[in-house]
């Protein structure tokens, strides 16, 4: 089994995702997204970076590059698919997943660890957590504001494919504990079915032990279900 | 065929947040002009060939549709001049 991580032009957390999956002993292989997705692909990393330098939108151009379209039939097929940062700004895009992300509240680019609060812990994603447990991962991003309609939200959270809210080490959420003013808090959500995941933060910052802590290790385990 | 230029405006749909105006309208106000609300918006000028204005408002309506707006956050208009 081989999970391929698409590298577009500007991805940078390509090869952090490859170290971070190794460590965690799930075999994995960098994919240009010209060359297409390997037939026999057990899951998907889109991974984190600045495809197309940010141009038109954060996301925008590698969304429309034709893996994604291959990329969405294995996410139908039900083989896990993971969008990290940028990769969660290509998901969004190419239709993955819904809402938006876009420019901070603060305008500025952030780059700091921040708790996120576990909001279900029956997807492959987190099934190494409890519900509500806290965990602790980097972000690094400019554009990471979750946007999408009231009526949109309200289904989502209804439909309970809310993953991650951003809080306090409490697990309380609140403006000072929401560091890019997204709707809800939301950090992090599901597609259509669970095993299609797209999250600002980077959990495979937060996977080797040298660099700091491992939090983020349960949610690259999704791939090893 | 006659030659074209649409041009496509792309704008955050009311209600959605928008930091860099906001930014830049603090800017204003720090060099001292007055005002109440400033809003941005991308805009692409689209140089194309077409049997019609109408044939070429639909080709700039579906540009917008597939990539130059996100459906998510934008709202967009398009504009056909003879060029």
């Amino acid at each position: 089994m081989t999970v391929s991580i698409v590298r577009f032009g500007g991805s940078n957390c390509d090869r952090d995702a490859e170290r971070a999956l190794e460590h965690l002993g799930i075999d994995a292989e960098i994919v240009w997204h010209e060359d297409g997705l390997p037939a026999d692909t057990t899951g998907v990393v889109l991974p984190g970076g600045f495809s197309y330098g940010d141009y038109l939108r954060a996301g925008a151009m590698a969304a429309r590059s034709p893996i994604m379209a291959a990329v969405r039939e294995a996410a139908a097929d039900g083989v896990p698919v993971l969008g990290v940062c940028n990769g969660a700004q290509v998901g969004c895009e190419s239709g993955l997943t819904e809402g938006a992300f876009t420019t901070n509240e603060s305008a500025r680019f952030q780059c700091e660890h921040v708790h996120l609060r576990v909001e279900r812990a029956d997807t492959p994603w987190t099934a190494a957590y409890d519900e509500g447990e806290v965990i602790e991962i980097p972000i690094a991003h400019g554009e990471g504001r979750y946007e999408i309609a009231d009526d949109r939200l309200a289904d989502l959270e209804d439909e309970g494919r809310v993953l991650f809210r951003y809080c306090d080490a409490d697990g309380e959420t609140s403006p000072e504990a929401n560091p890019n003013g997204s709707k809800h808090a939301i950090a992090g959500v599901l597609g259509e079915r669970d095993s299609v995941a797209v999250l600002m933060p980077h959990p495979e910052r937060a996977t080797l032990p040298d660099v700091g802590p491992t939090d983020g290790q349960g949610v690259l385990r999704g791939f090893d279900q | 065929m006659t030659a074209y230029t649409a041009t496509v405006t792309v704008r955050l749909k009311r209600g959605v947040l928008d930091p860099e105006a906001e930014t830049t309208a603090q800017a204003l106000e720090r060099l001292g002009f007055e005002l109440e609300d400033l809003r941005s918006a991308d805009r692409f000028e689209v140089d194309l060939e077409a049997e019609s204005a109408e044939a070429a408002r639909e080709r700039a309506d579906e540009m917008a549709e597939r990539l130059l707006a996100n459906p998510t956050i934008h709202d967009y208009d398009v504009e056909v001049a003879e060029r």
